[in-house]
This record gives structure tokens, sequence and C-alpha cells, in this order.
């Protein structure tokens, strides 16, 4: 480096933002990040297990849409996630770090369970569903109201506490799991209701997930509307740009981080009812299955977009399933999943700086 | 007075990982990342440990035990420096979102973790369990001489290497912080990077500097608790929540390295207390378990009400700083 010498050294590159995005731009980037994560979980793959790529890709495919059961339990699973992240997102809107989704859905998942247990053959369906409905939108309410209220009192940090608020919640299960074991000393719940299927959500139009699909596209589409056209969407974006702003405004933000969290957290209590009632049927300290911190990642990756929101929750469930596959087709440890997701992750979060920054080496700066 | 001491053991003997975690965490906060990959950084820290020492135990016929705790050490620092600089290069160079990546790194950790640990063995040739009994006995070495007086040496040098290892470096890293240079130009890359800059201190190097220096922190955390905890052995998920307690130590420790020592022991002992409260039936066990996080949340709430400027978090903290973006 004898420029440095001289005094004024020029950097090897210059960072800017780019001035205006293109939509092509960021389609290219991101597709060129999410294969070069996969040549690289190629490479992974094949170091730790000499397994030929092409093969263990082909498996990956073949788990998660391989047969008409595969498939439809990827579109569950599409689903469950899809919700928490629509959930979730009109705090994120706000910029309320929640991440406690993991204990918002296993607290209404807790109140359907513990409705279906104590009432399921008592009530006729309708009103069994009702109130296991409004129990876990009650319960997810409830875990997403509190932290709310201290981050709108007094500023308490909102993500360290709405993750304490998830492993309260797990204990709550786990305290739950102890009067509901089935058969006792079973340390589990076993599968709710099994001979009675009093709280199952039925089928429809012959679709074993038909009633999933239903609430799942309805809260995605009725988030999409309140966040884009309703009033109180408006003012979420308000104090999610400026609080200072909103305030000036006359928005009351206290109000509205409240009744924001109200929502999210209702919402994320609703999933947990899905993944009482329209999947597993039993609940366990590991039913949100990580979903409320993958959730986080995928509302984060689609910019809050609902509709991008599903590819990516598809791409993800899907690449979940079949690595799930290579496990038991290649006798391997299914843990492999959430490696090669660790993998995606980091490269498609990694490439949105291309997209928003224009990288300038030296030599061509010099001739611009 | 026999149980005490078991009590008081254990409650150590659970504390020590939480504050290797709780240690690296603080360094990289106080350079305003908030890494959330502390767990995955514990795993990856646990499982490198584990794999160089079942490979070294394997390679040679007579494992020496010094060796192979060299090379776990090594191995362990190296994989928690790792999740560390992934995480850096993510939110410091390239600008992504802090907390999103910190998740993104917990779950590659935590995936890498059991992985290897549930295929370590399959993959070299099928021998069962992992067993580094031989390494793992190194680090269960207690003190000698000192560990033979009566209930003082119980309580406190009846311990391995690491246990010592993790309250140095809350020592160390509180000396650092609050008596050292550097560590003030830290402090002020927490809590306004922009000012530090003006200052002329570079951000950028404090920032990876700490956060690598912590992940490595976080990654012995996960090595003491496969190698002196569990003897040397994995148990997939059997790592548990620590790490996420680990985090919620920064906040109950304000951020001080030396407070966390003490945090630790109190975390340690809150985890293991239901099981020491004679007449708990099951139900109630699970109700204190839920101790340490209502403890958290608490002190998060106290200190939130409170509002003293020293115990609140760095300024910065899980924001980006870009020089141009003023």
């Amino acid at each position: 480096m004898a420029k440095g010498n001289h005094g004024v050294r020029e950097p090897l590159f210059h960072i800017s933002k780019r001035q205006e995005s293109s939509l092509w731009l960021a389609i290219v980037v991101r597709l060129v990040a999410i294969l070069l994560a996969l040549i690289v979980c190629g490479v992974v793959i094949v170091a730790l297990t000499g397994l030929n790529p092409v093969q263990v890709y082909a498996a990956i495919i073949d788990g998660a849409v391989g047969s008409s059961r595969r498939l439809w339990v990827t579109i569950r699973d599409t689903l469950a996630l899809l919700l928490v992240a629509v959930a979730i997102t009109p705090a994120f809107k706000m910029r309320f770090w929640n991440i406690g989704g993991e204990g918002q859905v296993l607290i209404g998942a807790t109140a359907t369970a513990a409705v279906m247990i104590n009432l399921g053959e008592k009530l006729p369906a309708p009103a069994l569903f009702a109130l296991m409905i409004g129990a876990s939108l009650l319960a997810g309410m409830i875990w997403g109201v509190i932290p709310a209220l201290f981050k709108a009192g007094w500023n308490t940090n909102e993500t360290l506490f709405t993750l304490m608020m998830n492993y309260v919640a797990m204990q709550i299960v786990s305290f739950c799991i102890v009067f509901w074991e089935n058969p006792v000393g079973s340390n589990s719940v076993g599968i709710i209701n099994s001979s009675s299927k009093a709280g199952w959500l039925p089928p429809l139009f012959g679709l074993t997930y038909g009633w999933n699909l239903v609430i799942v596209v309805a809260v995605t589409a009725f988030i999409y509307v309140y966040l884009r056209y309703s009033k109180q969407g408006y003012e979420i974006a308000y104090v999610g740009q400026s609080v200072n702003t909103a305030r000036y405004a006359g928005i009351n933000v206290k109000h509205v981080i409240v009744r924001t969290m109200a929502i999210s957290g209702a919402l994320c209590g609703l999933a947990g009812f899905i993944l009482v009632s329209g999947a597993g049927h039993t609940i366990s300290t590991t039913l949100a299955g990580g979903r409320g911190f993958t959730a986080i990642v995928v509302a984060w990756l689609s910019k809050l977009n609902t509709f991008t929101m599903m590819i990516v929750s598809f791409l993800l469930t899907f690449m979940a399933k079949g690595a799930i596959q290579i496990a038991s087709q290649f006798s391997l440890n299914e843990n492999a999943s959430e490696i090669i997701t660790g993998i995606l992750l980091f490269f498609v979060l990694g490439c949105e700086f291309f997209i928003n920054y224009r990288v300038e080496f030296r030599h061509r700066r010099r001739e611009g | 007075m026999g149980a005490i001491i078991i009590f008081l053991q254990n409650a150590i003997r659970q504390g020590i990982c939480i504050l290797f975690g709780a240690n690296g965490e603080i360094l990289t906060e106080k350079s305003g990342n908030l890494n959330l990959g502390v767990p995955g950084m514990m795993y990856m820290g646990g499982i490198a440990g584990l794999a160089a020492a079942f490979m070294y135990e394997r390679a040679v016929e007579t494992p020496n035990a010094v060796v192979g705790m060299l090379l776990s050490l090594a191995a362990a620092l190296a994989a928690g420096a790792l999740g560390g600089l992934v995480f850096s290069v993510l939110t410091i160079s390239l600008r992504a979102n802090q907390n999103v990546t910190g998740l993104a790194l917990t779950t590659f950790g935590v995936g890498l973790g059991n992985f290897f640990g549930g295929s370590l063995s399959k993959l070299a040739g099928g021998v069962g369990q992992i067993s580094t009994a031989v390494t793992a006995s190194a680090y269960r070495t207690k003190l000698p001489l000192l560990s033979g007086i009566p209930v003082v040496g119980d309580v406190l040098f009846s311990y391995g290497l690491l246990t010592y290892l993790a309250v140095a470096v809350s020592i160390v890293l509180s000396w650092y912080l609050n008596r050292t240079r550097q560590g003030l130009c830290l402090r002020a890359v927490g809590e306004n990077p922009a000012t530090a800059d003006a200052a002329g201190i570079n951000v950028s190097l404090y920032k990876y500097v700490s956060t690598l220096v912590g992940g490595a922190i976080c990654g012995l955390g996960g090595l003491y608790f496969v190698m002196e905890y569990s003897g040397g052995t994995w148990t997939n998920n059997g790592f548990g929540d620590r790490g996420w307690l680990a985090v919620a130590l920064v906040i109950f420790a304000r951020w001080r390295p030396l407070n966390a020592i003490w945090g630790s022991l109190l975390f340690g002992a809150l985890y293991i207390l239901y099981l020491y409260i004679p007449g708990l039936d099951r139900s109630a066990q699970e109700i204190f378990k839920m101790l340490p996080y209502v403890v958290t949340i608490v002190v998060l709430i106290l200190t939130s009400l409170r509002k003293k400027k020293e115990d609140q978090p760095p300024e910065s903290l899980g924001l980006h700083y870009f020089r141009e973006d003023r």
C-alpha cells in the first residue's frame, strides 16, 4: 500500500445506497442467493456423508411432495407457519419485536386443549368450536398484551420480555400435561378424544385440512386488507416509522401498541387452535416447534408482504420436510433440516445487502 | 448440611454454562450487537469440542487427557467464534437485521449440534453412544489439595478447570470493560457509534472483535456442558433452554460481568430448586421451573421502571450503524 504514504488512501471498494430499486434485480439476486445456498448445502452434505448431492435433493423433493399424503402434510405445515407469520406481521410493522410467537401459540393451544378435554363430549359441535376458537384467541391475546402494556407504559424491552414469556408458557403446558396425561404416567397427553373425535376440525369439501386452508387464507386476507386499507393499519405503519411523528400527528401510540399486540397475540393463539384441533389433536411443549421463531424470519424475508410470506413459508416447510426424508432414507439425523434451513437463511439474509446497496471497486470508480 | 452442600454444588454446575453464555453475550452486546444466536453458538461449541475429543481418542491408541483437552478447547473456541463471524459478516458488513440473523444462527447451530451429536457415531462407523471418557476425565479433575478441605473444599474447590475459567472470564471482562482504554472505546461504540466514529474509533473493528470473542466464550459454555456436566457424552436437545437463560442472565446482571457470577448461581439454584423442596408434587414442580424466567421478567420490568442510567442496555443495542445513513 504505497499510496498510504501520500496521506489519502482510496478504499478498495465503495458502498453506496441504490437510488431506485429494480424488481428484476431483486428477483435475480434472491434466486442467485438461493442457488448458492443450495450449492453450499450440497457441498456440506457431500463433505459430511459422501452421498451424491443430486440424490439428496431428489430425496428432498420426494419427501416434501412425493405422494399426495406428503404433499398435504407439507401444505398443512406451511399453513401453520404462514398463520404465525401473518399473525406477528402487525406487530412487526409497528417495529415491536414480538419473538414470543412461540409462547402465544402454545398458550392458545393449551386453551384449545383445555376446552376439548373438559367439554369435548358435553357440548354440541358448533358451540364447542366457538368456545375453542374463543378460548385460543383470548389466551393468545392475554399473552401478547402483557409485554405490550409494559412496553407502552414504561418502554420495557419487548424482545427480551416476549422471549421469556415463551418459557413461562412452556411450563404452563408441562403443568397442564400433569393433569391431562393419558395414559397416566406417560407424561404426554396422547390423542385427545381419539374415539369421539370431538373438537377435531372435520374435513371440508373432502379435504382433510380444508378448514385449516379456509381459516388461514381468511386470516391472511384480513391482515392484508387491515394493514393496507384500514385506519388502524395506517396508524401501525406510522408508529413503526417514527414514534415521535406519530405522536405529533395525534396518534395515541400506547393505545396502538397494546391494540396491535392484542391482535397479533390473538392470531398466534388461533394458530395454536389450528395445530391442536386441525392437525395433531394433541398438545406438548414442542407443539409450536420453533414456528414462533421461524415465522419472524418468514415475515422479515417477505418484507411483511403477506403474499410473499406464502412462498417463503412453503419454501422453508418444503426444505424441512425434505430433510426429514433424507434423514430416514440415508439413516441420518433429521436435524439436517435445520442446518439446511440455517444456511439458506444466511444467504437470503445476506443477499438483501446487494439489492439495497451498490458496491463499486476502486478502479471502476476512477473511470466514472 | 450434606443436602445443602449438594444443592450448592449442583446450582453452581447448572450456573456455569449459563455464565459462559452470559459473559459472551455481555461482551457482544456492549458493542451494540444483540446476538440472539447464543443458544446456537453454545451448541456449536459443545459439539465441536466433543467431536474433536472423539476424533482424537479414536485416532490414537492411548489418548492423552491433556492433549484431548487442549484440542477440544480449541475446537469449541473456534466453533463459537465461527458463529460470531457468521453473525458479524451478515449484520456488520452486509447490514442484515440483527434479531433475524441471530434467530437464524440459533436454528443453524442447534441443528448442527443435534445433527452431529446424533450422527457422529454413525458416521464414524457405528460405535454406539459417543463417549470421550479420557478427555472428560481431564475436565472433571478437581483441584488437588484444596478440594480435600471439608465443606469449603466441597462447595468451592470441587469443580473442573472450566468452572474457574468462567469466573476468571467474568473478572477479566469486567476489568477490560471498565478499566481499560479499549473497554471504554468498546462501550462508546455500543452506546453511540456515530460519536465513537467521529472520535476516530474503528467501529466495525470493535464490533467484529467483540462479537467473535463473545461467540468463542459462548462456545465454552457448550463445551462445559458436554465435558464437565455430562462427562463427555451427547444427548440431543439435552442442552435445553440454557442458551436463552444466558440471554436472560445478561439482563438480570444488568450488563455487568461481575453481577453475572452471582446471578448465574441464583439462576442455577432456581433451575434445580424444585428437586430440593420436599413435598412438591409433579405439577408444583413444573410451576417452580418457571422461576428463572419469571425472575428475569421482574428484573426487566423493575429496571425499566426505575430508569437508572447505569442499568440500561447499551443505547444502540440492536441497531445498525452506517456512517452514510446519518
